[in-house]
């Protein structure tokens, strides 16, 4: 118990933080035209496009990882294309863990900036258009300042909840350590091994420290940014 | 000149509106709530796209159905007061204002420091929209859409979100933009007392159509204004020139027409133009010149046309040469006086009752 943290456990934690910022990194702009098209937008399609967003929430991990596999295989149809024309791999790499996990958090995602967008009052854009203000100058100087709590707040629950995935990371990305052993995979691989109970509650306690922070510091920069803008 | 002719149907209700107004001008669009009077300003903005018809300004189509034409709103030049204010929380005052400044390509014709001391927004610049008062936010509005350069004005019932107080403390920079400025406005009001102060045009709204248009004074006598208005606030509205002033008494003569009105009016100095109006209920007609009256102000004129009013009254206009001005009297009264078109009369106005119905224009 004196050598806590283990090695080990550092590059755990060092790859958690990673995937989960690159995670955030990747799918926040997504989101927030996935939001947009969901709230705004009116086309053929659109209830196909709310299930499909919302879908990780109600597969299990583990087939959304594997459908991970088998489009971003080695061998996958999108994975081949990858690796014979950029060079890139996504199975089996920090990379592929960050991917899986951005699917998996998506919906955490899109739903906070989403709610995010409806409580932007369309008025405030149809003022700014008498002002002179065209679609991408309203978009980045009205809509997207006026979402920006939502937003925060969406990719700081993404980021905490992206600590934490398993299923579909351990599924696509395999458990190889210093490369994808993130917190949950290194607490399953303590649990199955003998006399690793100790490892594991440590593991599982830092976990929660992680997820119970992530979550305070959501609510702290929402509070801070309504009141920046005066509600 | 703008000129609007739009049909326009929703939610099962219909707008059929067509009118036209000088530039620069401040036309009112006047009607009950919902009679489609934020719809047509809406037709004009470009916010909404009539299903038929067209919205010119001056030499310029902004909408046409017919070719196609729809210039969007962003690129129109027209200014929008709404209702609520709608300054975005995320600037200051000074954001707000130089937002619609910022992206005008047109010649700035209307300067920052103009705009500023106008509207006396000078202490509330560094201010956030949430610190301050609902007039202050109104009058921040309006300068944000000053800035702008706009080729038009519309205000939406800028005082409806207002209190009394707040609206007297907004009104007058109202009548400041009007009286300083030339920007052409449409100033859409369910409040006659507002349109009496600021507007030189009227187009009478109910139901989605257009039902009388005109100069103020001409709407004044029409009787589908009593309709919306209420018989006791029906009265004919004459713009004049004061001729003489009365500063101790706060009292001035009035110029109407060939006659003359000791009107209550304070402040005001010769040659001003001066608004009044003589409500009908106020008016007393005589068939003799009368004497040993109260009455300050005696006009004659002739009987130019008699109609049905409710509750056995009648509405009678007097051509008191040059004007018109209208009385509410009695089926008795007329009957006993035997009025027809072309009786000569005494119209009798007491001073007092032109107390808070004269206007500066």
């Amino acid at each position: 118990m004196n050598d806590f943290p283990t090695p080990a456990e550092v590059d755990a934690l060092r790859l958690s933080l990673e995937v989960a910022a690159r995670s955030v990194g990747f799918s926040l702009p997504l989101a927030v035209l996935a939001a947009w098209l969901l709230t705004r937008a009116r086309f053929p399609g659109r209830s196909v496009l709310d299930a499909f967003v919302h879908l990780p929430l109600v597969l299990p991990p583990v087939a959304v990882g594997y459908v991970l596999l088998i489009v971003f295989g080695i061998n996958g149809a999108v994975g081949g294309w990858l690796r014979d024309r950029l060079g890139i791999q996504l199975a089996f790499t920090t990379a592929g863990a960050a991917l899986a996990t951005a699917v998996m958090t998506f919906p955490l995602m899109v739903r906070a900036i989403r709610i995010a967008l409806e409580n932007v009052d369309v008025g405030l854009e149809a003022a700014a258009r008498t002002l002179g203000a065209g679609p991408w100058d309203r978009f980045f100087t009205i809509t997207l300042p006026l979402m920006l709590p939502g937003i925060l707040a969406g990719a700081v629950t993404a980021f905490a909840a992206g600590l934490g995935e398993f299923g579909a990371v351990i599924t696509f990305t395999s458990n190889i350590p210093g490369v994808t052993r993130t917190l949950p995979l290194a607490l399953y691989t303590a649990i199955q091994s003998p006399g690793g109970e100790a490892v594991a509650l440590r593991l599982a306690i830092l976990s929660l420290v992680l997820g119970l922070s992530g979550l305070l510091a959501a609510e702290l920069l929402a509070r801070r940014m309504r009141r920046f803008l005066g509600r | 000149m703008l000129r609007v002719s739009v049909l326009k149907r929703r939610d099962g209700f219909t707008l059929r509106a067509e009118f036209d107004a000088p530039t620069p001008g401040i036309v009112a669009l006047f009607g009950r709530s919902g009679c489609g009077k934020t719809t047509l300003v809406n037709l004009i903005s470009g916010l909404l796209t009539p299903d038929e018809g067209s919205v010119r300004l001056n030499d310029s189509v902004l909408t046409d159905t017919r070719s196609g034409t729809a210039i969007p709103v962003e690129k129109r030049r027209i200014g929008y007061v709404f209702q609520d204010p709608r300054l975005f929380p995320h600037f200051s005052v000074l954001g707000n204002l130089r937002y619609g400044q910022r992206r005008t390509l047109a010649r700035h014709s209307i300067s920052f420091d103009e705009v500023v001391s106008l509207l006396g927004l000078t202490g509330l610049l560094d201010r956030r929209p949430h610190q301050l008062s609902g007039g202050e936010r109104q009058r921040v509005s309006l300068g944000r859409a000053l800035l702008s350069q706009p080729g038009l004005l519309l205000l939406d019932e800028p005082l409806a979100s207002l209190d009394v107080a707040r609206r007297e403390e907004v009104l007058p920079y109202l009548e400041a933009l009007r009286d300083r400025l030339s920007i052409p406005m449409v100033y859409v009001s369910h409040q006659f007392d507002e349109v009496l102060r600021l507007a030189t045009h009227v187009v009478l709204m109910e139901s989605g159509k257009v039902v009388a248009q005109g100069t103020l004074g001409e709407v004044s006598l029409r009787p589908e204004l009593r309709a919306i208005v209420g018989p006791d606030s029906v009265g004919a509205v004459l713009d004049g020139v004061i001729t003489k002033t009365d500063p101790a008494r706060g009292m001035a003569d009035l110029q109407v027409g060939h006659g003359t009105l000791y009107v209550s009016l304070r402040d005001v100095a010769v040659g001003s133009r001066v608004r009044v109006q003589l409500l009908a209920r106020d008016i007393i007609l005589a068939t003799e010149s009368p004497r040993g009256l109260s009455v300050q102000n005696t006009l004659q004129g002739v009987v130019a046309e008699v109609s049905d009013d409710e509750h056995e009254a009648v509405l009678v206009k007097v051509d008191i040469g040059g004007a018109i001005v209208l009385a509410r009297i009695t089926q008795n009264a007329l009957e006993a006086l035997r009025l027809r078109v072309g009786t000569a009369v005494w119209v009798l106005v007491k001073a007092v009752s032109t107390r808070g119905h004269a206007f500066r224009m």
